[in-house]
């Protein structure tokens, strides 16, 4: 969460010495081999470590010997642990995670069907976060250290410190209960427009809750580009202030903004788990917790990897993406 | 024409100084404000958890078929639920319970991860590069899905929290242990203390310890508020804490189902858990700006 975010630019920061492109790739590729490696045991020890006999756990104590016995080989669990987990991977790699016990169709359909709600959620999100961050650190960095700057300070303590199913609850209260405006919770999949305002209060509680940490790394990424040369040049030459600011300062701390975003993508996935429950969105969120409650272990195993697959690739193109387009990260390796 | 010369230089020297005065003054007025806010805060919130079974005027699990749904008033402070209990008395008592649980689940990782940099950045060689591994690691899932995914393992309740936490939570610690370990490693106290024959466990615990313990401690202080709102989080879904006990995510989960007929229910307990979170945020962020920058939560 932020402590990843955190982590990773002082990470960025801290280190040095000379590199080159390719390098850099290795390196990074290279990197990601053992992470890989961890999530795909972490999401396959789950249902080793289960106590007691997961079948059991799943079919409850009213199941029949027969029903069991097959349930035990369609997970598997006939097997020893290293075949289990060879087979696992095998069917990882092609997207086969066996039958939901919950839906009683393919773990694969029931996860895709849902990946697109829940990703057009962080979309809809992050654009949310973006059109409120921006203007605040703008302002917030052009007034440096007066009392706007304090209020964002403030401000984004505040909403820092909110729980996001409370931030939820309270604008679902006032603006699909009190107002009317939207639907208080679910999704109604009739066209887009509905489907736009099924989704527009998960979404800016997602965008508020990003919003703050967006507007700080912002913030201070513009107060450095606002110390460079070329803007001190840009106001020599006589432009408006708002010309400068947005098309000297803000392109360059555009990149900044996309950055951090897919570095709190962790961060994001954790708020919409919680914001698709309040909402009764039915995202990969809130499948990751019926089945948790459910015990539907094929399920949970494969979303365990899922998520954590999606944080590592997401992370692996960002950092490429912004080698290609700053050279000076490339000196940078982690 | 150059007295005239210096003295345009010394007023624009002056209006300079005033100004960077002037902000500095404001940064720091910031940092006291943040400080005494957070810390008065802070205080409170632990008294109302240490004396809960005395403030709280009733018991938290006490039914009052005959007050359901009262809102605010004398006798119930944050009003009544659906079956009576008394909101105010169930968020003080959830306030105990959620302040012994982060604490524990913030010092522990804490202790583990400081123990574990330090070794790390002291030896170096193959178990440094172990260490390190392992912090990458941990540090690539989302926080919540490894907890969901341990929970999945131990069922729901705190035992399955606990681990989960402990799992993931030593790791930023271990990193700035180690970070520290690094820079006190060749310094000449440490290396005086190895040349008088110490054994390794007194330089560590005595001499490195009370040198690198410091940003741990800011972090922490950061870090409570990252843990209150997973714990308050994941009880509200349901895999934490578990209904009827007193906790501040399963109070305002518990009032979800009533928002038509009962605000008070969710409102004021998650505001109690907003003012809790915002007194350790502000205290951690005036510790960090005493105690160095690089420590700051929010980015």
């Amino acid at each position: 969460m932020v402590r990843a975010v955190g982590n990773t630019l002082i990470r960025q920061r801290q280190r040095g010495g000379p590199g080159n492109v390719y390098r850099y790739l290795g390196r990074r590729l290279l990197h990601s081999i053992p992470v890989v490696v961890a999530v795909t045991v972490g999401a396959f020890v789950i249902i080793v470590l289960v106590p007691g006999d997961p079948a059991l756990n799943m079919l409850g104590y009213n199941a029949t010997p027969e029903s069991l016995a097959i349930l035990r080989r369609d997970l598997g669990l006939d097997r020893s642990v290293p075949e289990q987990f060879i087979g696992f991977v095998r069917g990882a790699v092609v997207g086969d995670f066996g039958e939901s016990i919950l839906k009683k169709e393919p773990v694969r359909d029931v996860i895709a069907t849902r990946a697109v709600i829940s990703f057009s959620l962080l979309f809809y999100s992050a654009v949310t976060a973006v059109v409120v961050a921006v203007p605040l650190a703008i302002l917030s960095a052009v007034r440096r250290n007066r009392w706007q700057d304090h209020l964002m300070r403030l401000g984004s303590m505040i909403t820092f410190a909110m729980p996001s199913f409370w931030l939820g609850l309270l604008l679902a209260l006032f603006f699909a209960i009190r107002l009317g405006w939207l639907p208080v919770a679910g999704y109604d999949k009739t066209n887009v427009l509905t489907i736009l305002r099924s989704l527009t209060l998960p979404a800016a509680t997602i965008g508020l809750f990003l919003a703050p940490i967006l507007a700080r790394t912002l913030r201070s990424s513009i107060i450095e580009v606002l110390d460079q040369e070329y803007v001190e040049a840009a106001r020599a030459r006589g432009y408006r202030e708002s010309r400068v600011i947005g098309r000297h300062v803000m392109r360059n701390s555009l990149i900044a903004t996309v950055t951090v975003l897919s570095l709190i993508i962790g961060f994001m996935i954790s708020g919409s788990v919680i914001v698709e429950n309040v909402f009764a969105i039915p995202g990969l969120g809130s499948l990751i917790v019926d089945a948790v409650l459910q015990r539907d272990y094929p399920v949970i195993q494969a979303l365990v990897l899922f998520f954590g697959l999606t944080v590592i690739v997401i992370n692996l193109a960002a950092d490429l993406t912004y080698a290609a387009i700053d050279p000076r990260v490339r000196l940078v390796t982690g | 024409m150059t007295a005239c010369q210096t003295s345009v230089r010394q007023e624009r020297l002056l209006v300079a100084t005033r100004r960077l005065r002037r902000r500095a003054l404001s940064d720091r007025r910031w940092s006291n404000v943040a400080l005494y806010i957070g810390g008065s805060i802070v205080v409170v919130v632990v008294l109302a958890g240490l004396l809960a079974p005395w403030i709280a005027p009733y018991p938290p699990n006490e039914l009052d078929l005959a007050a359901t749904l009262q809102p605010p008033s004398g006798d119930h402070f944050f009003g009544t639920d659906e079956l009576g209990r008394d909101v105010f008395s169930r968020v003080v008592h959830g306030i105990r319970l959620d302040i012994a649980i982060v604490l524990i689940i913030t010092y522990v990782p804490l202790l583990v991860g400081v123990t574990l940099g330090m070794i790390a950045g002291y030896f170096g060689g193959w178990v440094d590069t172990v260490v390190n591994r392992s912090v990458d690691i941990v540090m690539a899932f989302p926080f919540l899905v490894v907890v969901i995914a341990v929970v999945a393992i131990t069922g729901p309740g705190l035992v399955g929290i606990f681990i989960g936490v402990l799992a993931v939570g030593w790791a930023l610690y271990a990193r700035l242990a180690r970070a520290e370990m690094l820079v006190i490693r060749e310094q000449q106290y440490m290396l005086a203390a190895k040349g008088l024959g110490y054994s390794t466990a007194r330089i560590l615990g005595r001499h490195a310890v009370p040198n690198l313990i410091r940003s741990p401690l800011v972090f922490s202080v950061a870090d409570i508020v990252l843990n209150l709102l997973l714990i308050a989080g994941v009880s509200y879904l349901g895999l934490g804490v578990q209904a009827p006990t007193a906790e501040l995510g399963v109070i305002v989960a518990d009032g979800q189902a009533h928002l038509r007929v009962g605000w008070w229910i969710t409102t004021l307990s998650g505001l109690v858990l907003v003012t809790i979170g915002v007194g350790f945020s502000m205290l951690g962020d005036a510790l960090a700006d005493r105690l160095g920058e690089e420590l700051r939560l929010t980015v």
